[in-house]
């Protein structure tokens, strides 16, 4: 196979299976685009819902049972099948360009992991449809899930456990890509901020995943097997998923934001003109976060009976977590101080981004104080901190991310005015929505509650958040407007459209080509593309001459995997009615999955090589693809 | 052999230097092998004695884990260099579980 094949145009059937089967990181971080952007929008609906719910007192527009649904399914989607894969998406698209790499270090568990989620996504959500969702809140603390009727923790258990393994692929696959694929001169110190938030966040979800698992497993079996790990009346301790759920739940808050704070430090020095203050301080800031991050997951327990001790040492610990974060804070004002700023729409999202996340992480310090806990706990005081942290860290990342990389994943660049509509949209909706909730929950309003009686003094501060949850939703809705149009009208904006990228994704030409770099560059120090043109020059200074380059083939046997896995959790669900065809459906999906695997071990793919010669007429030709 | 860079273009030092390597490292093993069935012996020795069971238990433990560092490092070949990356994620492992076990033994099952 050659360069042709892939440079030719398809139809519509011939693009889908291209998408299928496809495992070139680019490619596949548009399928985590698409997936997570519709598992936001999901998740955007039922946040929707509850405020509607909540916008008036003894309100019935959502009975308390589906209520409890809504909010569960709410923090699942979001968390785990919208912001994460979102996240997925620009660490795919990005870090292996930003490090000179021609792909991850093992695409086809590339493609498998983003099956894997999906259908693990597509499994939760269907809970919908077959007999309603599961409504013991995101955390799914044991002695609720284990008393939930109908199947709907079975669809928590069983999808996250799927989409769990994809994202944990995921994350061993971009720790390998960034110890083992760097290009000639990018030495650790030398990458960019967003390859080290990758790497740090993936060595999170390394260890970060696998207690989710192993709590999972024992949720499922004494859902469905009859064990008693979480049942007191059978020996079993409802504590234990409490920690298991919060050794994994913590750094995955961290695996979540730090990301963010990546794209956040790409953002501040492309639109300052300026090299990101303290690189080596954020370095440090970002593997200390990622340490402390595990050492302080009982915060979320205070009220559970730990003891004095043992609160206070979390406490301490937690509290420690706020310096690394704020050397991040002041590192990135310095980048901006005194640099030739652009209030470009990515840029204005990150500038927002600095005192909203701040106030979140004040709102942070102030609950793992103990005693200052015992009364926040569960209160709104508690939805306002973590939608501040994550709405005014991850999110506003996510939304200036999608502006500022836009342009590096589709070619085209979304438009400023309308970008600027959302923004201004968003980030009022977002202040007024849960600003007030820190009053509402210092007035008494339990976290999770269904409704609240008239006379309380909560009607004001419930409608001032419902009409906020508005504002975003309008905000959300013109943004994809905007992607709309721009896709529409196809303007290819080419090269380094920010003007002054300074890192080798801005390196290339646009559309990327498929096989990343022709030459592998040579990296001279940090922000190299920013170097270069310091020297005058255009194009990055090869390390390499022009030779064969070695390609994986596409590859269909990543969605079966994922398809039997999916197939299978039908089976394991339903066996427990007793219904005759769940255990033969289990089987089937498990031989399906281990056919699959059977077929990738034993059938040899070497891929294929694209031969110097083509490479050199493609420059003849003008080198447009 | 990739863990071992060529540093001189003269092929017959660096050959003999290799041998030298080589030559050391087969001591290495040898004397850490025998140490390791040593080790094995006085675990099994320990437990036919009929010690206490808090001294066995730890004792043995104490045992395992210093074979476990012997594996990796004078069979695995984890002290040569190239092995950084994977030092750190194996300590950081260590550590995390660590930190689990111990709040498990301390504020759940005291």
């Amino acid at each position: 196979m050659s360069t042709i094949a892939h440079t030719q145009k398809r139809g519509f059937a011939g693009t889908v299976w291209e998408y299928l089967t496809t495992v070139d990181h680019k490619k596949i971080a548009i399928l985590y685009l698409l997936a997570g952007g519709f598992f936001f929008i999901v998740g955007g609906i039922e946040a929707m819902m509850i405020r509607i719910q909540l916008a008036v007192p003894n309100n019935d527009f959502v009975s308390a049972g589906l209520f409890n649904e809504i909010i569960t399914m709410h923090g699942t989607t979001m968390i785990f099948l919208a912001a994460m894969p979102l996240l997925f998406a620009f660490m795919n698209a990005v870090m292996p360009l930003q490090i000179g790499a021609r792909d991850v270090a093992f695409p086809f568990i590339n493609a498998l992991g983003f099956w894997l989620f999906f259908f693990g996504g597509l499994f939760l959500n269907l809970s919908w449809f077959l007999g309603g969702a599961p409504d013991a809140g995101w955390t799914s603390y044991a002695s609720l899930s284990l008393a939930s009727e109908g199947h709907g923790i079975d669809f928590y258990a069983l999808g996250l456990q799927i989409s769990g393994f994809g994202t944990l692929m995921g994350g061993i696959n971009f720790l390998v890509t960034i110890i083992n694929m760097r290009a000639p001169g990018m030495t650790y110190m030398r990458m960019p901020l967003f390859t080290w938030t990758t790497f740090v966040a993936s060595a999170l979800i390394l260890f970060a995943f696998p207690p989710l698992t192993v709590g999972l497993f024992m949720l499922i079996f004494d859902r469905m097997f009859g064990s008693g790990f979480f049942d007191v009346a059978m020996g079993g301790n409802t504590i234990i998923w409490e920690h298991f759920f919060w050794i994994f739940g913590h750094p995955e808050v961290y695996i979540l934001v730090l990301p963010a704070f990546g794209i956040f430090s790409e953002i501040f020095p492309t639109f300052s003109r300026k090299r990101l203050f303290g690189y080596s301080s954020m370095v440090f800031a970002t593997v200390l976060i990622g340490f402390l991050g595990f050492m302080v997951w009982a915060h979320h327990m205070f009220t559970t009976g730990l003891g004095p001790i043992a609160n206070a040492i979390f406490a301490v610990a937690t509290m420690a977590i706020a310096v690394p974060t704020g050397i991040k804070i002041f590192n990135w004002i310095m980048t901006i101080w005194g640099g030739s700023i652009q209030f470009t729409v990515p840029m204005l999202y990150a500038i927002a981004f600095i005192p909203s996340f701040v106030m979140g992480g004040v709102t942070g310090v102030m609950q793992a104080a103990a005693p200052a806990d015992y009364q926040l706990h569960d209160t709104y005081f508690i939805v306002a901190h973590f939608h501040y942290v994550i709405v005014g860290g991850i999110v506003l990342g996510l939304i200036g991310g999608a502006h500022f990389y836009w342009p590096l994943m589709f070619g085209t660049m979304l438009s400023e005015k309308l970008g600027k509509i959302t923004f201004v949209l968003f980030l009022v909706g977002f202040h007024l929505t849960f600003f007030i909730q820190h009053f509402l929950g210092l007035m008494g309003m339990p976290r999770r509650v269904w409704t609240f009686l008239p006379g309380q003094g909560l009607e004001t501060g419930n409608l001032i958040s419902s009409i906020g949850a508005a504002f975003m939703a309008v905000g959300i809705i013109i943004m994809l407007i905007n992607i709309v149009i721009t896709q529409k009208n196809n303007v290819q904006v080419g090269r380094d459209p920010w003007k002054d990228g300074r890192t080798l994704e801005w390196a290339l030409p646009s559309p990327t080509p498929f096989y990343n770099f022709k030459q592998l560059p040579l990296v001279r120090g940090l922000d190299p593309f920013w170097i270069e043109k310091m020297e005058g020059k255009t194009e990055m200074t090869p390390a390499e001459p022009i030779g064969d380059i070695h390609m994986p083939n596409n590859s269909f046997i990543p969605f079966v995997i994922s398809l039997g896995l999916f197939i299978a959790a039908f089976g394991a669900m339903y066996q427990m009615d007793d219904k005759a065809w769940a255990i033969p459906v289990l089987v089937i999906g498990m031989a399906v999955t281990f056919g699959a695997m059977l077929v990738r071990s034993i059938k040899d793919d070497h891929g294929f090589h694209i031969h110097k010669e083509d490479l050199l007429e493609e420059d003849g030709k003008g080198g447009t693809r | 052999m990739a863990n071992l860079q060529q540093n001189s273009n003269n092929p017959k030092a660096s050959y003999e230097y290799r041998r030298k390597k080589h030559a050391e490292e087969m001591r290495m093993q040898v004397i850490t092998f025998t140490m390791m069935i040593f080790f094995t012996v006085i675990a099994f020795a320990a437990v036919g004695a009929g010690f206490s069971k808090w001294f066995i238990i730890p004792f043995v433990l104490l045992l395992a884990v210093v074979q476990v560092i012997f594996q990796l490092y004078y069979f695995m070949h984890m002290s040569h260099k190239g092995h950084e990356a994977a030092q750190l994620f194996m300590y950081s492992g260590v550590l995390v579980g660590f930190i689990t076990i111990l709040t498990f033994l301390t504020i759940i099952w005291w």
